[in-house]
């Protein structure tokens, strides 16, 4: 496991005294896109929180380059190149488009990602630049949010629940700029609840169900039968 | 005639005055909803340094700025990352009472060093020169205090919507875990904030000290000018905290042109008349 890029070792995750995560083992080589799936509730949330850094940790149960990261804060996750494109999309209000971008080139790694790229990539958000954040749409919004995390170029980017809210024609807009975002040798996590769009860009699928892994596999050598199982939590 | 317009002119610009008092107030309530009731009691301590260095080094009021503006930002980065930030949360009572604390122990300290005699920072001809304007006397410190007031507005306007430092203040303000995903230690950019806001009240402290005698008894009152000005000009607005100190600058000085007693009693009354008819100020920042 000594090349994994990022590896999660019997994880338990807690809100105070709500165990949301139990046991959790992970793996990600460099390079892989992985599909995190699950039901509401399964804790696929909590991972993204607790890799990012936003909830905390025993040290030794996220590593990240071989470094401990578990019990680090978001800030200092955030250096150490990984990327969070959160639930919901999350943009600043109070900032323009453009602003929300730059914020997120706080961390200033350097790598291929500049507001130049992330506006080739996106056009629509180089026309409405300096326009308010809150007055883009949905799919221009959850664009921002993704220009925003890559803006960190990190080296693993989690995006969670990208197409929630969505209509169907703007996920598959977004879905087709991915292979671009990972085509760059980035390492990817994707949350989904619409398993398909997940399978589609994803070589692995880990499925949580009420905290606990419940299925992992390679996409294609796993069943639509046992997704469902692992899914739900009951035999199809 | 000419006595009413003068009033209003010298209201005007003790107006600066009361938005140097607020501004860093409004600031810190901007961005991390930190009610800090220790803001007053600061502006005192700052004046008091400013007192000390005048007297050790010999050197003017403006100059003593030079050491009393880094001093009080330092102070209030290690006020922040020390204590204040562990009474943020989601609980809005904590902040209030620390800062309460603070100020009873700032108040304390001041009285254990300097005595409860009245002090004064000596500005020398500055503080009585005065400019003739159609017929009024503008008093150049009155008029320099304004100024730096503007200058002090415009700044801190142009830090929060031009600068990278802005942007994360802005940023924290609107969602702190976002923020801290995004490479932003919240700790850190609160600190920063109240680094800026402890320099402005070292400007206003040093401003207030020209202006009039003070002791360690007067913060209070200080912090509910500062109060007012923020909350009559609308939250989360600089120029209309200005515009909230003007008001309630002519206010006073009108309420002291009719009655010497009713100077205090105008700018309190004026301040409950635009709370009962705009709540949210006359100037609020337009919410997205």
């Amino acid at each position: 496991m000594s090349d994994a890029l990022l590896s999660i070792n019997s994880l338990d995750a807690f809100y105070d005294d709500f165990q949301a995560l139990y046991d959790i083992d992970m793996s990600l080589e460099l390079g892989e896109v992985i599909a995190i799936i699950g039901a509401n509730g399964a804790g696929k949330s909590t991972l993204m929180r607790s890799i990012s850094g936003l909830l905390r940790n025993e040290s030794g149960q996220i590593a990240f380059k071989g470094a401990s990261i578990g019990s680090k804060r978001a800030d200092q996750v955030a250096y150490m190149g990984i990327a969070l494109v959160p639930e919901g999309r999350q943009l600043f209000p109070s900032l323009s488009v453009e602003e929300n971008l730059l914020l997120g080139g706080t961390v200033g790694r350097s790598g291929p990602w500049s507001l130049k790229r992330i506006y080739e990539l996106f056009p629509v958000l180089s026309d409405r630049r300096n326009q308010p954040s809150t007055s883009l749409s949905g799919g221009q919004q959850q664009m921002a949010a993704i220009g925003r995390a890559l803006m960190s170029n990190p080296e693993l980017i989690l995006f969670d629940e990208i197409s929630l809210g969505l209509a169907p024609i703007v996920i598959k807009g977004i879905y087709e700029a991915l292979p671009n975002i990972v085509g760059e040798g980035m390492t990817a996590m994707i949350v989904e609840q619409d398993i398909s769009k997940a399978l589609e860009v994803s070589s692995r699928v880990y499925c949580l169900q009420e905290g606990r892994v419940s299925l992992t596999g390679k996409v294609g050598e796993v069943s639509r039968e046992d997704i469902t199982a692992a899914y739900f939590g009951v035999a199809a | 005639m000419i006595e009413w317009v003068n009033s209003i002119v010298q209201g005007i610009l003790l107006g600066g005055l009361y938005a140097l008092f607020a501004a860093g107030l409004s600031l810190i309530f901007g961005v991390m909803r930190l009610v800090n009731i220790a803001h007053g009691d600061l502006i005192i301590l700052a004046a008091y340094m400013g007192l000390t260095t005048i007297v050790m080094l010999g050197v003017h009021p403006f100059v003593a700025l030079l050491i009393v503006i880094p001093l009080m930002a330092g102070f209030g980065y290690v006020l922040q990352r020390g204590l204040l930030n562990q009474t943020l949360g989601d609980d809005i009572l904590p902040p209030l009472l620390v800062t309460f604390g603070l100020s009873v122990i700032i108040q304390n300290a001041l009285l254990e060093i300097y005595t409860a005699d009245p002090q004064k920072l000596n500005g020398g001809l500055i503080e009585t020169a005065s400019i003739p304007v159609g017929g009024l006397a503008i008093g150049i410190l009155p008029l320099v205090t304004f100024a730096i007031a503007i200058v002090v507005i415009a700044g801190l306007q142009w830090v929060f919507y031009a600068t990278a430092i802005g942007r994360g203040f802005r940023a924290v303000s609107d969602n702190q875990d976002i923020a801290q995903l995004m490479g932003l230690n919240k700790a850190h950019v609160y600190g920063l904030a109240m680094a800026l806001a402890l320099g402005v009240v070292a400007i206003a402290g040093i401003l207030l000290g020209m202006r009039t005698s003070f002791d360690p008894s007067i913060g209070a009152g200080r912090l509910i000018f500062g109060f007012e000005a923020v909350i009559i000009g609308g939250l989360g607005n600089l120029w209309g905290t200005l515009a909230g100190g003007v008001i309630l600058g002519v206010a006073q000085t009108i309420g002291a042109k009719i009655d010497p007693g009713w100077q205090l009693l105008a700018g309190h009354i004026a301040f409950l008349v635009v709370l009962a008819l705009r709540p949210n100020g006359l100037f609020p920042r337009v919410e997205h």
